[in-house]
């Protein structure tokens, strides 16, 4: 029986983007259903109806919900190129960065750092830098987060190769120097130059407008209160 | 060579909570340490110095920290006996679905519960039930989330059934009508000797919470 493997997502969801690399990365192929979220379809309140959100991998009817859940059953059923490392103790020290990049860095940098502005920000930034000095020590003496090549964490943390550029552009501040996180900036560069990574990111000027507008609404919100 | 395992936690903790279920349903012989967390000690500090807290387990000197990760970490090892998480790939993500989601939510619920008063505290109370009942869905008939055995999903609920007993009191409201499966569940659960050892004592629990509703200055 022919594998039936679809994909619900937006154009911009880093989330879901995650699971377009690990699907490349296995070699296994799928269709791809764009959402708009503003009119969710009957599909992705059927297939994900505790949160309602994308990305949603649906495997011969079956469906999967949550980014990090996906990467894990992704790795578990197509098992060439393997995203996890075989040790139990390496793979919970991968689970943890990954966790780590979700609830800390992604937290801090998007709703402490480009949401925000004047003293909130500072304070956020305070944090967000420490958070990213954590993934600064991690990359010591390695090329990737998973070591000589592209594994979990790094298909975790990759929306930083991206989005901080377009953070630091919109919200008109540097997030990530060079000089004070030099592995980190290396690994974003040669993370975002990667053959399958390159050739997904969402289109930056679209992405600068969408963001630009979120930025704006979220600032305005703030003022009204 | 004998395993060398340490837990560093924090008896009312519902993550610790966690770790000692998956410890004790895998028959492992460990050393439980309380923490004071007011207080945190050199130990904790050096296992686990990006978030400094607990739990935390330290399998022959190398640490795991986040309670999830730690039960993972425990099925994975000790893989022969009792496994909590099933063989089959979507059986397993729907277990983490759902690990993710107790996380996610009742945790969040729960400390709003006891934290608010009057209308939003209603509201709050609204929303917990239908948490609860979602799970409950997700429940069905089965004797536990596992299905026939005892799982992750289950580990992961457990210890927020022994606070439940505590924001019922707190937020005067009661799940047994609403959710009686979960509830001839979580007396199922109790059963098993390796929930009712890792769990605190009601009383113990409510006096605890009292306590920490004063660190709080919530009347």
């Amino acid at each position: 029986m022919a594998e039936e493997l679809k994909l619900f997502r937006t154009w911009s969801s880093v989330f879901a983007l995650r699971i377009v690399w690990a699907l490349k990365i296995k070699g296994v192929e799928y269709e791809t259903i764009f959402e708009d979220l503003s009119n969710k379809s009957p599909s992705l309140l059927q297939y994900n109806p505790v949160h309602k959100k994308v990305p949603v991998l649906v495997h011969n009817g079956k469906p999967i919900a949550e980014s990090l859940v996906i990467l894990e059953y992704i790795d578990e059923t197509w098992r060439e190129t393997p995203l996890l490392p075989e040790d139990p103790y390496e793979r919970a020290m991968a689970r943890f960065w990954a966790k780590f990049g979700d609830d800390k860095v992604l937290t801090s940098i998007v709703w402490g750092v480009f949401f925000k502005e004047g003293k909130e920000q500072e304070e956020a930034m305070l944090e967000a830098m420490e958070h990213l000095q954590f993934l600064e020590d991690e990359l010591k003496g390695k090329r990737f987060f998973g070591g000589e090549r592209i594994g979990f964490v790094d298909l975790a943390l990759g929306w930083l190769a991206n989005m901080i550029s377009i953070f630091e552009e919109v919200a008109g501040l540097k997030m990530v120097d060079e000089d004070k996180f030099p592995l980190l900036a290396a690994w974003m560069q040669e993370f975002a130059d990667s053959p399958i990574i390159k050739d997904n990111w969402p289109p930056r000027d679209k992405m600068i407008a969408k963001f630009q507008a979120l930025r704006d609404a979220k600032l305005a919100a703030a003022a009204s209160k | 060579m004998a395993d060398e395992i340490i837990l560093l936690d924090f008896w009312p903790s519902m993550f610790g909570m966690k770790v000692r279920i998956a410890l004790a349903e895998k028959g492992l012989k460990y050393e439980y340490r309380d923490e004071d967390l007011f207080n945190k000690g050199p130990l904790l500090l050096e296992m686990n110095p990006i978030h400094k807290k607990i739990p935390v387990l330290i399998h022959n000197g190398k640490p795991i920290c986040e309670s999830q990760i730690i039960v993972q970490y425990i099925d994975e090892v000790w893989k022969d006996k009792s496994p909590l998480l099933p063989s089959d790939p979507y059986h397993r993500a729907q277990a983490r679905f759902w690990a993710d989601y107790i996380d996610k939510k009742l945790h969040l619920l729960g400390a709003r519960l006891w934290r608010t008063k009057g209308e939003e505290q209603e509201a709050n109370k609204k929303e917990y039930i239908e948490c609860l009942k979602l799970l409950e869905g997700e429940l069905g008939d089965k004797p536990y989330f596992g299905g026939e055995n005892f799982g992750f999903v289950d580990v992961n609920l457990m210890p927020y059934f022994s606070w439940l007993y505590v924001f019922e009191i707190a937020a005067n409201f009661s799940i047994e009508a609403e959710c009686p499966k979960l509830i001839t569940w979580a007396k199922r659960c109790m059963e098993k000797e390796s929930v009712s050892t890792s769990l605190p004592d009601h009383q113990k629990l409510y006096d605890f919470f009292l306590q920490l509703k004063k660190w709080h200055g919530i009347e």
